[in-house]
């Protein structure tokens, strides 16, 4: 980890508290059910330190939008205090945008301008003078590579694309804290080391704070200092990816690919079959490593060979740590 | 400052503190400085900007639905109408119905769709007042529609043998009617629950402009005639057809112009007052 800035400069820089905020119950309408009340954060506590980049990780729906709305000021929470830098963000959401910049997963209100338009209105409405706005548009469009598609309006752009827009006007008026919620959605491998490159560099010139939503597990093991991993509206672990990873370290995963269908008539096979997650023909396994070297015997020897497609041994990764603390890990995403 | 943009930035966010230098220390016991905030003026001409630059992507097809619109109108009522005071408010209420058309219901959807699927967000979590983002949005909304405006006026005039010598109080008639409008526009948008229903209030209103605006008063029941009153565009629409007379009353035309004006800071400030209401859930 390059926390080097970060452990010199120490201090809390956002502190969470006790937060909770409920969904009301909707009334069902004709053709629609109702839903019952929903507990979209649960008691969430959370401290974040100067210059980490400190991940909220969960699958879709598990409340890290909500949360991440309570500390931008979006959101008032029904109970808990958010204190950012020393203010008071539940008393004062307003200063949240003084304190924040935010990069939500929206961009409908940029949609229709150019890329270049976008990030200068967004540094003028973050309050910089008309000549520095501009100063900052140019810097930014050229640290991020943008320069090329500056004069194209962002509806027209790719995913990707758009989505490194949308970053840049985070950056512009500088901020000491950045919340970025699922930044990298839809970049390719390019773009995403731009996000990265730009992130570090605010981090170590400037010690800029990063809390980072994301369901993307291999990004969260490669950029991040700490997690918390969020699971409906709680926190059900916080550490470093290391350290998590540490919790599951006695565990293998093993992943088989069947051709067509499992052979379940072969005795081992249907053994396994009772702990295996099954996706499609693909079987996933967290077994002790004893375990997983009989079970890669099995499947590579005798009759359940000739259904083998493929297979893999892995350590394991964040996803498993979700697993075994008792997450649901359909919404996470490895790519 | 601009020499060296990023550390400038850096300087203007501890711009209003008392020179600490403390900048972003945690755990200390006094809190960071804050950024400064966008003021009222630069923001608006920001937000104003980057609207009317929206015109070339996404808005010209409407404007020219929105001329036609009022042209076709004009031409179906010279077969109704043969002249006199009742061409006149034909003419200004055709003209006056492209501002409703863009103001009212265009606005109503934009700012509809935008609450609906969180573009909101995007200016909530910037440090601007919420004013400049709905008086430059609406600013916007109201340029939009001086072209429109200008062509069905003059067709109207070529139409039904108008006079166009005071045709320049459209310069008058679209900021203020289109305040007025526009406003209620924002504010429909930002209150309505469910964004089908903006739409819905957004299209009511444009056709309220429609019939009360450019029907003849005249010919109108009494409760209709009420109605009529009611609804800020009239004002405009009679402001514009007392233009055509040989000898404007000038008096009347500023009284109905105060009105719009009038009813356009009220609705202003109700929207902006709706986007606080809308921004923060």
């Amino acid at each position: 980890m390059s926390t080097g800035t970060a452990a010199a400069r120490a201090g809390t820089v956002c502190a969470v508290r006790g937060l909770v905020k409920t969904y009301p119950a909707t009334r069902g309408r004709r053709g629609a059910p109702g839903t019952p009340e929903v507990r979209a954060t649960d008691g969430i506590s959370l401290d974040v330190q100067r210059g980490e980049i400190f991940g909220l990780l969960g699958p879709n729906g598990a409340g890290k939008s909500t949360l991440v709305r309570q500390l931008t000021g979006l959101m008032r929470p029904d109970a808990g205090s958010v204190d950012v830098l020393g203010h008071d963000l539940v008393r004062h959401p307003e200063r949240a945008a003084r304190l924040i910049a935010y990069l939500g997963q929206e961009s409908t209100a940029l949609d229709e301008l150019t890329v270049s338009l976008a990030v200068e209105t967004t540094g003028r409405l973050r309050g910089l003078p008309l000549r520095e706005a501009r100063a900052e548009r140019d810097a930014v469009l050229d640290e991020l590579g943008l320069d090329e598609i500056a004069g194209r309006p962002l509806k027209k752009l790719s995913g990707g694309q758009r989505r490194l827009a949308c970053f840049a006007t985070a950056l512009v008026g500088e901020r000491p804290v950045l919340v970025l919620d699922e930044p990298t959605t839809g970049m390719d491998p390019v773009a995403r080391r731009a996000v990265w490159a730009a992130v570090d560099r605010r981090r170590a010139e400037r010690g800029a704070t990063v809390l980072l939503v994301t369901h993307n597990v291999i990004e969260a093991e490669t950029v991040l200092d700490r997690v918390a991993v969020i699971e409906r509206g709680r926190v059900i672990a916080c550490d470093t990816p290391a350290g998590l990873k540490a919790r599951v370290a006695d565990e293998v995963r093993v992943e088989l690919v069947w051709r067509d269908r499992a052979p379940v008539e072969v005795p081992e096979v249907a053994a396994l079959r009772a702990e295996a997650q099954e996706a499609g023909r693909r079987w996933t396994l967290r077994l002790s490593p004893e375990r997983a070297r009989a079970a890669v015997a099995t499947v590579t020897g005798g009759p359940a060979f000739a259904a083998l497609d493929d297979f893999t041994l892995a350590t394991p990764s964040l996803e498993d740590v979700y697993l075994a603390l008792g997450g649901r890990t359909e919404g996470l995403v490895k790519a | 400052m601009s020499a060296i943009p990023l550390e400038s930035s850096v300087e203007a966010a501890a711009g209003r503190a008392p020179a600490s230098g403390a900048t972003g220390r945690p755990g200390a016991s006094h809190a960071a400085p804050l950024a400064p905030r966008a003021r009222l003026l630069p923001a608006l001409a920001a937000v104003y900007r980057a609207q009317l630059s929206r015109a070339r992507v996404a808005r010209i097809p409407l404007l020219f639905v929105a001329t036609f619109q009022s042209v076709g109108i004009m031409i179906l009522m010279r077969g109704v109408v043969d002249g006199g005071s009742e061409a006149r408010s034909v003419v200004a209420g055709s003209s006056v119905l492209v501002v409703a058309f863009v103001a009212l219901n265009l606005l109503a959807q934009y700012f509809g769709r935008l609450r609906a699927d969180g573009g909101l967000d995007h200016y909530a979590t910037l440090p601007v007042p919420p004013a400049s983002v709905v008086l430059g949005t609406a600013a916007a909304y109201a340029s939009f529609t001086v072209p429109g405006t200008f062509v069905t006026a003059v067709f109207g005039c070529v139409l039904f043998g108008l006079p166009m010598a005071h045709l320049w109080l459209l310069a008058a008639v679209i900021p203020l009617a289109g305040a007025a409008l526009s406003g209620l526009g924002a504010a429909l948008g930002l209150l309505a629950p469910r964004q089908e229903l903006a739409t819905l209030f957004g299209q009511l209103g444009m056709s309220a402009a429609l019939l009360l605006g450019v029907l003849p008063a005249s010919r109108m029941p009494e409760p209709i005639a009420y109605a009529r009153d009611l609804l800020p565009s009239t004002y405009g629409v009679e402001a514009f057809a007392r233009g055509f007379d040989a000898h404007p009353d000038w008096a009347l035309i500023g009284l109905d112009l105060g009105v719009c004006a009038a009813v356009g800071v009220v609705s202003l400030a109700v929207a902006a007052w709706a986007y606080r209401r809308a921004a923060v859930r």
